[in-house]
């Protein structure tokens, strides 16, 4: 295998770079161990799970499964509380991926200044990537208890009420869930992004403030363009992350109060593991995909097609 | 920016940007690690200062003691070395395999990395909670492991593959040259100078089970067997008589490991994610 690296003729570029011996089957003592628990352990499931969602299996022993097509989609036609859930879905994955990504960006910008005092923000932008999600709720709840954290009191000094228990509130549980969203996501989205300043060339920079332009007009003309495949690739990720929360919110609100904070995979799971309907749950696992490649989709052709003239 | 002038109100600017960004993501945590150390009577008359008048380690005490804590904490650790120890093991052949072979399984892995992410894990979990308890093993700390090893995979190895490409293939053929077998190039050669990327997904792997939640909630059921994160859930579900300084000292104390390694590969892992993402 190696005698014809002398011998061979120039080969195609491609040829080189990943050929080595026989190639194909050659390889599989290498991979199967780790790509046979794989397949089993959550290809299969995750086939089996697409199925189930067109069946009505439910848990509990003895209980027998019946194919049903498709008669779980036309009751999740009718089940408000799902369709209230998938709501609540979009405006918190929209609103925190559209947070995440703007505040991100003002950091990654201010960090790839060398400001004095920049490396303290960045420490502190990658802890909460590494907390628990769990702990990342605990947290927060420490910071919106009504009777002893911070949030009121400071609510209060600015003069915007400051006694309501923002997590137990109609009106305030969501968007103070989404404050907390964007604190746990905004991390990895800033670490990305200045990735991506890094990775442009300053002499373009140079030369448009030499040609007079100014700072705005450089980082929409030159910044953002040039980030672009980054910002699509995070915003994506995100926004998938993001409608399939589940740990923050459970340890935050458990979808409280009133189910004003239940994320559909909250709604799934309480669907599946509190009233056993593990059928209902899987198709809703379906149309989540269904809907989460569908906004994908959309979000890519609009967001990548000036790119590809 | 290194172009153009600042001017000085734009620095002023900057800075209190930059304050106010070291606020919002600094204050919550310097708020747990208070909480931690004030008395129960402190945070029970509520809107106390910032700093503990008394600080102390009551919390932790507390926090220890309760049994169940040290045992969810000693079942984290197992689950977590475990899991670390099994997808390293996996991931280093497989990486090596897929950087440097031409096969069809190089495609499916990769794509298999994506479709993963965007199916929602309660579409995998009942059918994989039926699958296990086939084979017995919920409700089982190796039935957990191997759930962490199988979802860290993916990523582990699309980590490794950016670092087996970087290593000069004509090490391993000068080896081959002089008489070594394919074995002992691994052992030998490869496996020796792709020790960062071994490393970083060690830690990662270490982190991603010592954090997750969702699969530990749903197959372990059994109090003697449960995880640290399930642990502080019930902590905090225990409305009403919630001790909030308590719980934020075992919030604490569950948070070091995965904040030390992390500290240890961020840098590997932003670059392993971004090799990843451009040699796809």
């Amino acid at each position: 295998m190696t005698a014809d690296l002398e011998t061979r003729p120039p080969a195609p570029v491609e040829a080189p770079r990943t050929r080595r011996g026989a190639g194909g089957r050659d390889a599989w003592p290498l991979l199967l161990p780790a790509l046979i628990p794989v397949a089993i352990f959550s290809v299969l499931p995750l086939l089996q799970g697409i199925y189930l969602g067109f069946t009505d299996s439910r848990a509990g022993l003895n209980q027998v499964t019946r194919f049903t097509g498709l008669e779980n989609y036309g009751d999740l036609l009718d089940y408000d509380l799902f369709w209230t859930s998938f709501r609540i879905g979009l405006v918190w994955a929209v609103s925190v991926t559209f947070l995440q990504f703007a505040t991100a960006m003002g950091l990654a910008l201010l960090l790839h200044q060398n400001l004095r005092f920049g490396w303290l923000a960045r420490i502190l932008s990658l802890v909460p990537w590494a907390m628990p999600p769990v702990v990342v709720a605990i947290t927060w709840r420490l910071m919106y208890d009504p009777n002893y954290g911070p949030v009121n009191g400071l609510l209060a000094s600015l003069g915007l009420g400051g006694d309501t228990n923002l997590l137990g509130d109609f009106s305030t549980a969501l968007p103070a869930a989404i404050v907390v969203g964007v604190w746990a996501g905004m991390p990895q989205t800033t670490i990305a992004l200045l990735a991506g300043l890094q990775g442009i060339d300053e002499s373009i920079h140079e030369a448009a403030a030499i040609d007079g332009a100014g700072v705005w007009r450089r980082f929409r003309h030159i910044t953002l363009p040039q980030l672009r495949p980054v910002i699509v690739a995070i915003t994506s990720l995100n926004f998938i992350w993001n409608i399939n929360t589940f740990d923050l919110i459970y340890v935050l609100t458990n979808g409280g109060p009133g189910g004003r904070t239940m994320l559909p995979m909250l709604f799934a799971y309480n669907e599946a593991f509190r009233y056993g309907n593990f059928g209902v749950a899987a198709a809703m696992g379906n149309v989540m995909v269904l809907l989460i490649v569908g906004a994908l989709v959309f979000y890519l052709r609009s967001r990548l097609k000036p790119a590809e003239e | 920016m290194s172009v153009g002038t600042v001017t000085t109100r734009a620095r002023v600017g900057q800075y209190a940007a930059l304050l106010a960004y070291v606020a919002f993501l600094g204050f919550p945590l310097l708020w747990l690690v208070a909480t931690a150390f004030k008395s129960t009577q402190e945070i029970a008359l509520g809107a106390s200062g910032f700093l503990p008048e008394a600080p102390t380690l009551q919390n932790f005490g507390d926090a220890i003691r309760r049994a169940d804590l040290v045992e969810a904490g000693w079942n984290s650790l197992r689950v977590a070395v475990a899991s670390t120890i099994l997808t390293t093991a996996l991931a280093m052949p497989a990486a090596y395999g897929l950087a440097r072979f031409k096969t069809f399984l190089r495609p499916v892995t990769l794509g298999w990395v994506l479709v993963s992410q965007v199916f929602p894990t309660i579409l995998i979990i009942v059918p994989l909670f039926l699958i296990l308890k086939q084979f017995d093993l919920v409700n089982n700390l190796v039935g957990l492991t191997i759930v962490y090893v199988v979802f860290t995979l993916p990523f582990a190895l699309w980590m490794l593959i950016g670092f087996v490409a970087n290593i000069p293939r004509e090490l391993e053929e000068a080896a081959a040259v002089d008489g070594a077998g394919r074995l002992r190039i691994l052992v030998s050669i490869v496996f020796p100078l792709l020790r960062p990327g071994v490393v970083a997904t060690a830690l990662f792997a270490f982190i991603a089970a010592w954090n997750e939640f969702l699969f530990a909630l749903v197959l372990i059921q059994d109090p003697a067997k449960v995880t640290l994160p399930l642990t502080l859930s019930r902590f905090v579900g225990a409305e009403g008589q919630v001790q909030l300084g308590a719980l934020a000292a075992a919030s604490l104390l569950a948070t070091i490991p995965s904040l030390i390694f992390f500290g240890l590969i961020q840098g590997r892992l932003t670059s392993g994610l971004l090799s990843g993402a451009v040699k796809g």
